[in-house]
């Protein structure tokens, strides 16, 4: 045997090797998988649109709605109901998806950031964040954007003390509240 | 998160019976509390029960009481005509309570029943008597900043981080509850329990209880009503110390009045010996400072929170002026 094969030799037996720890894992993975979860059977109402889902019980909405149903939009910031990033609306009303498990909105009309464009027309309030520069890297944005909508609809007064208030569930780290607050009042006019 | 089997049923006794069907079974409403818990390994019931479609969610006045549903979410309460008119601290604390989106989520009996936010509580690394009994308290000589100092025991001084709650022990609200051994009224006093020996019972809520509403009585100077909240930013925020405050004014003397402290005692904190010193008090600032202490006359920090003494007071103080004021 000389280097050459020896080195091939060695190397297609590591491979070998490694497919084989690689399906032992994967195994082990999904026969735990299978020990701890139970799939179950969801229909849930997204932007108009009935979506069918198998899903651990485990999942939040937001999860769902991210990894399951390939809406993206929705963005997952802190995971535990403080920043806001997550925020849809459900039933009208603005939520933090990531605090609420998928299973419980069989039957809800779900809205996501997906879902606030008129056929390709900017939702108001995403044209007055675009004209006021309500975001540098944009992460809250659609968090933002679906927590601004709910507020027009819930009727606050909209001074300036009032917009920052109602918007206080939804953190920017870019710090882009000024323009953001500009961007809802002016938003609050042209709808 | 741990596994769990997810349950969702549709009438009272389809939960009870979910309930009581032995392992660890845990109601779920709005879940910002327990689901936030779970994710972090704090709770992890074996069974989950959504009983969200439970017809639990009427806010109403009936007869001499104001009823709120149990499955009533905060934003609802808050908006409700009759409790802003009637019961102004009630509004007024869930205004002040969590973000817009979580209000929208978090039912009145969940809130009631929120756990504290003490961090030790909350890291599973480290010792709490409430999360793990007989493991310790971490907070008594650590960060405690934020921690009570009233109803404090050797064992927790977990704060209880419930606004309403605090209304609702000014107010002598009752907690009705249903059960496999039948239904019971419970005056909100008996509800909590104090951190002594076992700081994990924290009410005396049994296992398989399901809260269905609170009600509090129609009490005519409750409309004349503060809830003060002092806290590190404007909203968004938990108390460092509030106040719930409600006053009958008769001859510019106090002619009776109810007081309950915030973000300083292990319960919600309803303070008799203040309310004693103020009635028949003239209205004056001198008649308010002494009911601030004697409000905060057991009270103890525990080193970082040891502002919380005199921020209380000053915050009871505030409250009962601006009560006045509004008079």
């Amino acid at each position: 045997m000389n280097r050459r094969r020896f080195v091939v030799k060695i190397s297609a037996t590591a491979f070998v090797m490694y497919l084989g720890l690689r399906a032992a894992a994967r195994a082990a993975r999904s026969s735990a998988k299978i020990s701890e979860s139970r799939p179950e059977r969801l229909v849930l109402h997204v932007n108009g649109a009935e979506r069918t889902l198998e899903i651990d019980p485990r999942v939040t909405l937001l999860d769902a709605l991210r990894d399951h149903l390939g809406l993206t939009g929705t963005k997952k910031g802190c995971d535990q109901g403080t920043c806001g990033a997550c925020t849809v609306h459900v039933n009208g009303r603005r939520i933090n998806s990531c605090l609420t498990l998928a299973m419980m909105h069989a039957g809800d009309e779900i809205t996501t950031i997906e879902g606030i464009a008129d056929h390709g027309r900017l939702h108001p309030i995403q044209a007055a964040f675009i004209k006021h520069d309500g975001f540098q890297c944009g992460y809250c944005t659609s968090g933002q954007i679906m927590s601004a909508i709910a507020l027009l609809n819930e009727g606050h007064s909209l001074d300036r003390e009032t917009i920052q208030a109602q918007m206080s569930g939804n953190l920017c780290r870019c710090g882009c509240y000024p323009h953001i607050v500009d961007a809802i009042a002016d938003g609050s006019v042209t709808e | 998160m741990r596994p769990f089997r997810f349950s969702r049923i549709e009438s009272v006794s389809a939960a009870l019976d979910a309930a009581g069907v032995g392992g660890s079974a845990k109601y779920i409403a709005g879940g910002t509390n327990i689901l936030d818990l779970m994710k972090d390994d704090v709770e992890g019931p074996a069974l989950l029960i959504d009983i969200n479609a439970l017809p639990l969610r009427t806010i109403e006045l009936r007869s001499d009481r104001l009823y709120i549903g149990a499955l009533a979410r905060m934003s609802d309460v808050a908006s409700h005509a009759a409790v802003r008119s009637s019961f102004p601290m009630i509004a007024s604390s869930l205004d002040q309570s969590a973000s817009p989106q979580l209000r929208n989520m978090a039912s009145i009996g969940g809130n009631i029943l929120q756990r504290t936010r003490c961090p030790y509580f909350r890291d599973v690394a480290t010792p709490c008597n409430k999360r793990t009994p007989a493991s310790g308290c971490g907070a008594i000589g650590g960060i405690n900043r934020m921690q009570a100092i009233l109803g404090t025991s050797d064992q927790c001084i977990a704060t209880h981080a419930s606004d309403l709650a605090v209304t609702l022990v000014a107010l002598d609200a009752i907690v009705h509850v249903t059960g496999s051994k039948g239904d019971r009224d419970v005056s909100i006093h008996d509800f909590y329990q104090l951190p002594q020996a076992n700081p994990n019972i924290e009410t005396t809520l049994h296992q398989d209880e399901l809260i269905t509403a609170v009600s509090v009585p129609l009490l005519p100077f409750a409309h004349n009503s503060t809830y003060l909240k002092v806290r590190d930013r404007m909203e968004y925020e938990f108390a460092l110390a509030s106040a719930a405050v409600a006053i009958e004014i008769s001859n510019n003397s106090i002619g009776d009045v109810r007081i309950a402290l915030g973000g300083v005692g292990t319960i919600p904190w309803r303070s008799r010996q203040a309310e004693r010193t103020l009635i028949g008090a003239p209205a004056t600032r001198d008649s308010f400072e002494r009911a601030a202490e004697a409000a905060l006359l057991g009270a103890r920090g525990h080193g970082e929170n040891n502002f919380k003494v005199q921020l209380a007071k000053r915050t009871l103080v505030r409250a009962i002026e601006i009560t006045l004021e509004t008079a």
